[in-house]
């Protein structure tokens, strides 16, 4: 069984977006508008998070891209009242969204704040809705979203595996984000796989987890920025 | 002065039954209009989304949870304190007790709704019962909500049986007393009450049963209702004294709640030689341990997160204490501590108006104490980049404000149907003084001292 992770180096990010564009593209996500983005509903189930370091002129600018963590100890998990938010059997944590109910008690558990709310039936800014992925399903009113590792991606690559009998290659599949990125920031792959490109990554001694702290052991590690620009 | 007997008390306390006055009917209007202002709202919601709200990435919860916690810890003034009044055999509590168990009842009832209330999608909200399903699928017992669902059921099942249980004898004399469908309602309520000896016996026993098995439900609602936000990993939640904190809070919320009903029962329905200082000073007190006990949880609160000195819990906590927050944070600390401790700690200040006045702060300040939890932790979460703000939306204030409409119009309705006072408990203590001569003896000193 497959334990899927991501690494995201933050020395080759530089913040231009396409993670974020690619997302919304694959996953159907709805883009609310811009006056429901300015009062908070913008939904980005990857962000680039932007920080500046130091006093001017010695500003230092660092991206970090943000997703679902898909953490081992999901804080979402056990709050959630109907399974909805669930640990598959390769560590993913999958959401489904006809059973959820909305009680929104995941978003409020997750440190990273990965999870969004649909507040409205989904929409799109014309012409954006003539290019829906069949393969994701859409998210009625009242339920909560969030990344899912491109699952749609994993299980068709699974499947197109099986179909030839063979094992997967590491790099075969990537999910959106991590095909959009032009400069490789993102490596997505098997991290029980000891020789697999994401696994060499997060043994990386410039690796660390985000909110490690908090106890949440997640599955994506950020490479540190070394190189100072 | 000595509390009026026999016919007198059924007069007094069987008017409002069987006289109606244009009042009642004003009241209903005006209340009634309320409640269905605050359902078409929640309608206007269910339909076009939760979008209408004030909530937003990352605040998720906003005013419906803060009145959820808020009314059933307002739930904690009845069954609790009238099941420990009872089993400690304070005389006083008599006219009381059935008062503070309706606003139990009605207050669950108010708070119960608010879960569904603030579902993102309402209809579903069956999902959280354990039905045998086709697609066999449970609750998950792991989260705290769906413990909410059963520590809330459970004890909404005990308060209303423990507030039906003593009415039982005054529906027969509402039964004896009227004629026609009156007479078929409440003889079907009366349940075949005749006064036998074995009878009161099985009353007695059962209301004794209630009074020890309610205190222990009483306690778990609000430390489960606490777990919804303890067990969260979110800074300044993820503490220990919550559970505590929170039924504490919720008995002195419920306390004012209760003083504020008896107050204004004792002015409208005439209640004066029924609800007497004694009652109110006696619950003054109370109300004043209360205040004390919730500052001594505060003050714990809030030091252990000042000298544990965590960044992201001191986020939070400078953000209620100097920050954004701040002015609602010292609203909350005077109206909960300050000012009851002056209105309520000075004898001459603890008189039915001291005691309404520092009551109503206490509502407001119990309400605002409730919002301080829940919304600045989720607007501070550890990742500065995603630090929110939330304001509530109109539809929000109308349908949280709603409520306070439905708890009268609830009230009023109750006071109308059935003896606000119980009256055989008055009754009974006219036949008690040989049981207990020492406790009645008191009750009489007091009540002539401030009557």
């Amino acid at each position: 069984m497959a334990r899927w992770g991501m690494a995201a180096d933050l020395d080759r990010c530089n913040g231009c977006g396409a993670c974020v564009v690619a997302c919304h593209s694959e996953n159907n996500i709805s883009t609310v508008g811009d006056e429901q983005a300015s009062r908070g509903r913008a939904k980005h189930w990857i962000r680039v998070e932007r920080y500046w370091e130091g006093d001017f002129p010695d500003v230092r600018l660092k991206f970090r891209p943000v997703m679902c963590q898909q953490c081992d100890n999901a804080p979402c998990e056990p709050v959630c009242p109907t399974y909805a938010s669930h640990h598959t059997e390769d560590g993913l944590n999958a959401q489904v969204y006809n059973r959820c109910i909305g009680t929104r008690y995941c978003a409020n558990a997750c440190p990273y704040n990965a999870r969004f709310f649909d507040f409205f039936n989904p929409s799109w800014d014309k012409p954006l809705q003539l290019q829906l992925n069949p393969d994701v399903s859409l998210r009625e009113v009242g339920v909560m979203e969030k990344c899912t590792f491109c699952v749609q991606r994993i299980r068709g690559a699974q499947l197109q595996a099986r179909t030839e009998d063979r094992a997967l290659r590491d790099g075969e599949i990537q999910p959106a984000c991590v095909q959009g990125c032009a400069a490789k920031a993102l490596v997505f792959g098997d991290l029980e796989d000891p020789e697999s490109h994401v696994s060499r990554l997060a043994r990386s001694p410039r690796g660390s987890k985000l909110l490690e702290d908090v106890g949440t052991q997640p599955a994506v590690t950020y490479l540190a920025r070394a190189t100072q620009v | 002065m000595t509390q009026p007997s026999g016919s007198k008390i059924n007069d007094d306390l069987l008017r409002p039954l069987f006289h109606t006055s244009w009042r009642f009917f004003l009241l209903v209007a005006v209340f009634g209009g309320i409640v269905a202002l605050g359902l078409s709202t929640w309608m206007w919601q269910a339909r076009n989304g939760y979008g209408i709200t004030g909530i937003k990435w990352p605040v998720y919860w906003g005013f419906y949870i803060t009145s959820f916690v808020f009314w059933i810890g307002i739930s904690h003034a009845g069954t609790l304190i009238s099941a420990i009044l009872r089993l400690v055999n304070a005389g006083w509590r008599r006219p009381v007790t059935r008062c503070a168990e309706a606003i139990t009842g009605f207050a669950l009832m108010i708070g119960a709704t608010f879960p569904i209330i603030h579902l993102g999608r309402p209809w579903l909200a069956f999902w959280l019962a354990p039905y045998p399903s086709d697609r066999l699928i449970w609750p998950n017992f792991r989260s705290p909500l769906v413990w909410d669902f059963f520590a809330i059921n459970t004890y909404l099942t005990g308060s209303l049986l423990f507030l039906f249980l003593p009415i039982i004898p005054d529906f027969a004399v509402v039964r004896d007393k009227s004629t026609g469908l009156r007479r078929k309602i409440y003889g079907a309520l009366a349940m075949g009450w005749r006064g036998t000896p074995k009878q009161w016996h099985r009353l007695e026993t059962a209301m004794q049963i209630m009074a020890v098995a309610i205190i222990p439900v009483a306690v778990s609602v609000h430390t489960i209702v606490s777990f919804d936000f303890s067990m969260a990993p979110v800074p300044t939640w993820n503490t220990t004294i919550f559970g505590p904190y929170f039924v504490a809070g919720a008995i002195f919320s419920g306390i004012a709640g209760l003083l504020i009903a008896m107050a204004l029962l004792r002015k409208f329905l005439r209640l004066e030689e029924y609800l007497l200082p004694l009652h109110f000073d006696n619950l003054g007190k109370l109300l004043l341990v209360m205040a004390l006990l919730w500052g001594y949880f505060v003050f714990n609160e809030r030091l252990v997160t000042y000298y544990g000195n965590e960044p992201a819990h001191m986020a939070v906590f400078w953000r209620t204490q100097s920050g954004t927050f701040a002015p609602l944070y010292w609203t909350m600390v005077t109206c909960n501590f300050v000012l009851p401790l002056i209105l309520l700690g000075i004898r001459r200040f603890r008189t039915i108006t001291g005691c309404v006045i520092a009551s109503i702060g206490i509502v407001i300040g119990m309400w605002l104490e409730r919002f301080l939890i829940i919304v600045p932790a989720l607007g501070h979460k550890y990742l500065p980049y995603s630090f929110g703000i939330y304001r509530p939306t109109p539809p929000e204030i109308i349908i949280a404000s709603a409520t306070f409409g439905a708890m009268c119009l609830l009230y009023v309705l109750f006071a109308k149907t059935v003896p606000i006072i119980s009256m055989w408990e008055l009754k009974a203590a006219d036949h008690l003084p040989a049981k207990h001569p020492h406790s009645t003896a008191k009750e009489q000193r007091l009540g002539d001292s401030h009557a």
